[in-house]
């Protein structure tokens, strides 16, 4: 026997196979190109060849390129997530895909949410019992799919206890971990047919109470790039010169559970106007946070002056959480000022002039202004408050 | 000597499977017309009766099927409200096994209507290629085994492109470009990738207005290969390689049908519609019609008669010059691009039911076929079989 068939035997006798029969040493080269694609199809060329190579890499090799997922940029995500299918359909059998590495992975919250997500849809792929044994456990998973399908069985236990006590505790439980809005609609609607109270508001972090003022004058959509003076300094002493005569701020509250301002309501109905809505945020200390808002009208967002977001888009329906403003919240008070456009159609369905904002973490926990008035601010996490 | 008869091989092949593909939206020559195509006239999901396989489908769809070769290709979307996950999926078109599916990130705006879905768009292949495309205009490019060979995020290229009640334009090959057009209030463009890289070849900027019509190729009387596009402000026609404006047609196009080419005639869902004749240069009108001007689905063409879907009525003119012929009312709500075959049309509803046509003097309906599923996406032909994405399930129409 010569020195290379001992060798080559020797490694596939190594015990977990990860350096198996097939196994691509340059497969770390390939994984960088992959993660160095970018926007406008930068580093295409290269990356596909890599993707072609680094598909030919043994199953053993998963955990490895489910790894170069942390920390890449989206487009990459989707490059490594292909390769990773495409390795894992080319393995010889179930046994073949290294489940224990793949669990290890999973368990891991340092890795990518997204590359967590894949290892587990891997070992489901060839484990039967993958769902129950490992999704109750990633209740509150930085996975927002992970945690999704948690709560999904969490709502279905909750469905069959027997006792309503029990019901409405672990529908609670469901609704604290849940973060996407038809689960927090059906916990929170489960929890109120049984006697209970939700502070959905509170839940999603909607800011309720805002200062308004309008209309100024966006006729012929004129008024979009016009700076009013709330966006120059916020007086909210001061009145000045509206579209129809003089305005000042009105303090408004917003009792909706979705957190919805209307503005017809606040300050009448008016076509081609724009209004002016700004609250304050007491933050207890400096952090990263999400703007997330919706509303069928133009609109622009910012925070203690600087522009996050600008949409000039009008009745382009109103989805939940449709525009997100990223920005970081300083220790102590914080300005929030939104400028919502309402243009000239006439369409029945192009009358609605309101917003909703919440603020939340990436996942969408809600961040909770210290000075918020709440009942029932005690019962939720931390997190939350 | 070996190796030469293999590749005639698979040049024959190549050629075999050519003729019965149906590679994107309306098929390979976007006429929605299946040269050969012998499907049975009367089916139903619910019994089994004419139904070869029906394949269960993950999430959700709005797409239609396309099918190279021995393969259906499907595009879906699942996850949460905004369905950020996107699916190809790969089925034997004898069995209906899934013999791959591979799974992706949107990186672009997910929103859309209820009824819709991310994956609204019908994929596209040039053959060798799946091009599947999404409202979140995410462009996958996968071999026909399911190997990643390049993936565009355009929108996150360019965030604001997108609209929240959903995206639909289907992507379309020319020569070696791949053709997309995403047209809204914020980013709007139309762009031509090549195919073997999804390196941009050009982008142009379009309206910043709300559009859901599909791109359309021409081939001009000599032989040149030209992308036609349409929008409300009218049509225009480009180069596939630079994307360069070769000439325009003013006039309001409709937002949701898309256009028709035969040869080297235009059907326009325009004022009703409006049939252009090209040389090469800009086009003149040969006829203008309401009577069978199109709805959502697009205009129907087999070379000697137009068909027109709008709301429930189906309408059939001639082709020369656009004389009304008949006209028959269908039931319910319809967003599929009827197809031909075998001398008989197949329109789908919204709710699940077939109509099925016969192409004679009297436009007879010869059968209400129940799929048993909500359908959105317009039917493939392929062979002697009818491809169906239902809301829950791929199913193939033939006989047994």
């Amino acid at each position: 026997m010569t020195f290379r068939w001992a060798f080559a035997i020797g490694l596939l006798l190594i015990p977990g196979g990860l350096v198996a029969w097939g196994a691509d040493a340059d497969l770390g080269l390939h994984l960088k190109t992959l993660q160095a694609v970018g926007p406008q199809g930068a580093g295409h060329r290269e990356a596909a060849q890599a993707a072609r190579a680094a598909a030919q890499a043994a199953p053993a090799q998963l955990p490895q390129i489910l790894a170069a997922m942390d920390g890449a940029n989206p487009i990459a995500l989707n490059w490594l997530a292909g390769v990773a299918e495409a390795v894992a359909q080319r393995a010889p059998g179930p046994k073949a895909v290294p489940v224990q590495q793949l669990e290890s992975f999973l368990a891991d919250t340092k890795h990518s949410p997204r590359g967590r997500r894949l290892a587990y849809e891997l070992i489901a792929n060839v484990d039967q019992t993958a769902e129950s044994r490992l999704i109750p456990k990633l209740l509150n998973d930085p996975s927002l799919e992970l945690r999704r399908d948690a709560v999904a069985l969490a709502l279905a236990n909750a469905a069959k206890a027997e006792a309503k006590e029990d019901q409405v505790v672990s529908y609670r439980a469901a609704l604290r971990a849940a973060r996407d809005q038809d689960q927090i609609k059906t916990a929170s609607d489960a929890i109120k047919k049984l006697g209970g109270t939700v502070d959905l508001p509170l839940h999603y972090g909607f800011l309720q109470t805002w200062k308004i003022i309008g209309p100024f004058d966006n006729i012929d959509d004129k008024g979009w790039d016009v700076a009013y003076p709330p966006e120059e300094t916020i007086d909210l002493k001061a009145k000045y010169a509206g579209q129809k005569g003089e305005v000042g701020w009105i303090e408004t509250t917003t009792s909706d559970e979705s957190g919805i301002v209307d503005l017809t309501k606040v300050l009448d109905k008016h076509k081609g106007a724009i209004a002016y809505a700004y609250a304050e945020f007491i933050s207890d200390k400096d952090q990263e946070v999400e703007f997330r808002f919706a509303t069928w009208n133009a609109n622009k967002l910012w925070l203690n002056g600087e522009l996050l977001t600008a949409n000039h888009i009008y009745h382009a329906n109103m989805p939940f959480d449709q525009y997100v403003g990223r920005g970081t919240l300083r220790k102590g008070k914080n300005s929030i000022l939104l400028k919502i456009a309402q243009n000239e159609q006439t369409e029945m369905w192009a009358q609605t002039w309101s917003f909703h904002l919440r603020v939340c973490d990436a996942v969408g926990t809600a961040v909770l202004s210290q000075d918020r008035p709440s009942a029932t601010s005690a019962a939720v996490p931390r997190t939350v408050r | 000597m070996n190796r030469i008869l293999a590749i005639v091989a698979s040049i024959m092949l190549l050629t075999h499977f050519s003729a019965a593909d149906w590679r994107q939206f309306r098929g390979t020559d976007q006429t929605s017309v299946s040269a050969d195509g012998q499907i049975p006239t009367t089916f139903d999901a619910k019994t089994g009766e004419n139904i070869a396989w029906k394949a269960p489908l993950v999430g959700k769809g709005a797409s239609g099927p396309i099918v190279v070769g021995d393969r259906v290709f499907v595009t879906a979307s699942s996850g949460a409200v905004t369905q950020n996950r996107l699916h190809v999926l790969a089925f034997d078109t004898a069995s209906g096994e899934q013999v791959w599916k591979r799974d992706f990130w949107a990186t672009g705006r997910c929103f859309h209507h209820p009824m819709s879905a991310n994956a609204a768009p019908t994929p596209a292949s040039d053959g060798q290629r799946i091009f599947a495309f999404y409202s979140s205009s995410d462009l996958v490019c996968l071999d026909l085994d399911g190997n990643l060979l390049w993936y565009r995020g355009l929108g996150h290229d360019y965030p604001k492109a997108g609209n929240d009640v959903g995206m639909s334009s289907s992507p379309v090959v020319v020569g070696s470009t791949v053709v997309v057009q995403v047209e809204s209030q914020g980013d709007s463009f139309a762009a031509g990738l090549d195919v073997e890289t999804g390196e941009t070849r050009w982008r142009i900027q379009r309206p910043n207005a709300a559009n859901w019509a599909s791109p359309g190729a021409l081939q001009t009387k000599d032989g040149k290969e030209l992308v036609l596009l349409t929008c409300g402000k009218g049509l225009t026609a480009h180069d596939p390689l630079t994307g360069e404006q070769q000439w325009n047609y003013d006039v309001g196009c409709a937002g949701i049908s898309s256009v028709t080419t035969k040869g080297s005639r235009i059907y326009l869902p325009a004022n009703g519609l409006t049939v252009l004749d090209s040389e090469g240069s800009a086009p003149a009108v040969a006829w203008e019609s309401n009577k069978v001007a199109p709805g959502n689905a697009s205009p129907v063409v087999d070379g000697e008669k137009v068909y027109g879907l709008r709301g429930s009525v189906l309408a059939c003119g001639k082709a020369q010059d656009g004389e009304s012929l008949w006209e028959k009312r269908l039931k319910g709500a319809f967003w599929a691009t009827p197809v031909v075959a075998g001398g008989h049309i197949y329109c789908v509803n919204q709710e699940g039911q077939c109509f099925v046509v016969k192409l004679d003097e009297e436009g007879q309906i010869v059968a209400t076929n129940e799929i048993g599923e909500s359908v959105l996406g317009s039917p493939a032909v392929a062979g002697d079989a009818l491809y169906i994405r239902g809301e829950k399930h791929l199913i193939k129409v033939a006989k047994k």
